[in-house]
């Protein structure tokens, strides 16, 4: 009786059936979400560091921006250094909040995403990997990274 | 693979810096096949190919003397296997028909000591069991990995690979879209490797310790965010055969050194 209780429990935290997603279906246009996730402008300086901090965002694990001041950064995903001439704001916001809705086999994590996981981590089930203003602060940030010339 | 070997046998795989091309396949081909000590720095392959400073063999020492050690309930493993266990790891994880299920060599140790010692069981990742683990896996170094998927271990080998390729954790990866679409790219400092299991157990210098094949799954798991699986699942032994038959070919070379 316990195990199946405790089974029950497990299930509804590891499975992530009782989440929603946070994103709804008419915020996404084409490949792009248009609409910011909170009100106040994002924070290009605190974006950087975001997008730099292991403890945060760390894209500089699989990600390279041309004059970033991080050791070692990686090959696995494709070079930022202009991606702000590439994308617009909307189309990186949602490749950050959840590019597997337009790319399901992308390597690339959902950084705002509940919805359809799988086998979760207790401490980090039913939260989404960044806030929304972290994610608005590094979009702020990359679509900055135009020109060579800029300030990385 | 024809990069990753270039930069290796240049020893300057950080120099390295244009990505292999995206593989979209989902297995390795026999071909690109290679062992996790091709992407670690000269000094750690220097150090896992002397046996004098491979700090694994610590532990190896440690497991030959535990062998002819005979419990207070039964004979010493030694008095069965007098010649020793050449190439058994390289066969395992195995089908075994007493029990209906796929023992790895931990689970045939604990086995035997039941069936044979009277003995009690081994904790997962106690030094008991990992010495007597590498002590066994290090008498088939060198030996080619080849293990029996078929008949009651299809079923095994199915799971593991489903295992494999299935996304998990807050992060939403799989082990197959890192370790088999995205090896020799550059994460930060390190190169994704294939994801062997061929070292195993392995001295990690993470972990400035030996440890198991499960123990390193649990680390992957938790780096995807993902509720690790208990040491010694028989979910994670069907990952280990699957692995095994992945690497099928690739040298036994426990007591590996990894980062």
């Amino acid at each position: 009786m316990i195990w199946r209780a405790l089974a029950a429990g497990l299930c509804l935290s590891a499975c992530g059936a009782p989440n929603s997603a946070l994103i709804d279906q008419d915020m996404i246009t084409g490949d792009s979400i248009e609409q910011p996730l909170v009100n106040a402008p994002g924070d290009p300086v605190r974006g950087q560091r975001l997008f730099v901090d292991r403890d945060a965002g760390h894209c500089v694990l699989c990600h390279q921006v041309m004059g970033l001041d991080a050791e070692f950064q990686g090959n696995i995903g494709p070079d930022l250094s202009l991606v702000g001439a590439r994308l617009s704001p909307g189309q990186l916001r949602l490749r950050i909040v959840d590019y597997q809705i337009v790319r399901p086999g992308t390597l690339m994590p959902s950084y705002y995403r509940i919805h359809d996981l799988h086998q979760v981590e207790e401490t980090h089930s039913g939260a989404p990997i960044l806030s929304a203003r972290d994610i608005e602060d590094i979009v702020a940030y990359l679509e900055r990274r135009k020109d060579v010339e800029d300030d990385a | 693979m024809n990069r990753i070997v270039g930069c290796v046998s240049l020893a300057t795989i950080a120099a390295c810096s244009a990505p292999p091309q995206e593989r979209a396949h989902d297995r390795l081909s026999p071909d690109e096949i290679v062992s996790g000590s091709v992407f670690l720095t000269a000094e750690t392959r220097a150090l896992q190919a002397d046996d004098f400073a491979n700090p694994g063999f610590l532990w190896v020492d440690r497991g030959e003397a535990l062998f002819s050690e005979a419990p207070q309930t039964g004979p010493a493993c030694v008095s069965c296997h007098a010649d020793g266990l050449a190439g058994v790891a390289a066969t395992y994880p195995a089908y075994d028909s007493d029990t209906d299920t796929v023992l790895n060599i931990e689970g045939r140790i604990n086995q035997c000591r039941a069936k044979h010692q009277g003995a009690s069981s081994l904790d997962y990742e106690s030094d008991e069991l990992l010495s007597l683990t590498a002590y066994i896996a290090n008498q088939s170094r060198g030996a080619p990995v080849s293990v029996d998927t078929s008949g009651s271990a299809r079923a095994v080998y199915e799971e593991g690979a489903r295992y494999f390729r299935t996304r998990r954790g807050q992060f939403n990866l799989s082990c197959q879209q890192c370790h088999t679409e995205n090896w020799g790219k550059r994460l930060r400092g390190d190169t994704l490797s294939q994801g062997h299991g061929n070292g195993f157990p392995a001295y990690r210098l993470e972990w400035q310790s030996m440890g198991s094949l499960h123990r390193r799954l649990r680390d992957c798991d938790m780096g995807v965010r993902a509720e690790p699986l208990p040491y010694g699942d028989p979910l994670y032994i069907a990952v280990e055969l699957y692995l095994a038959a992945r690497a099928d070919g690739l040298e036994v070379e426990s007591p590996a050194v990894r980062r």
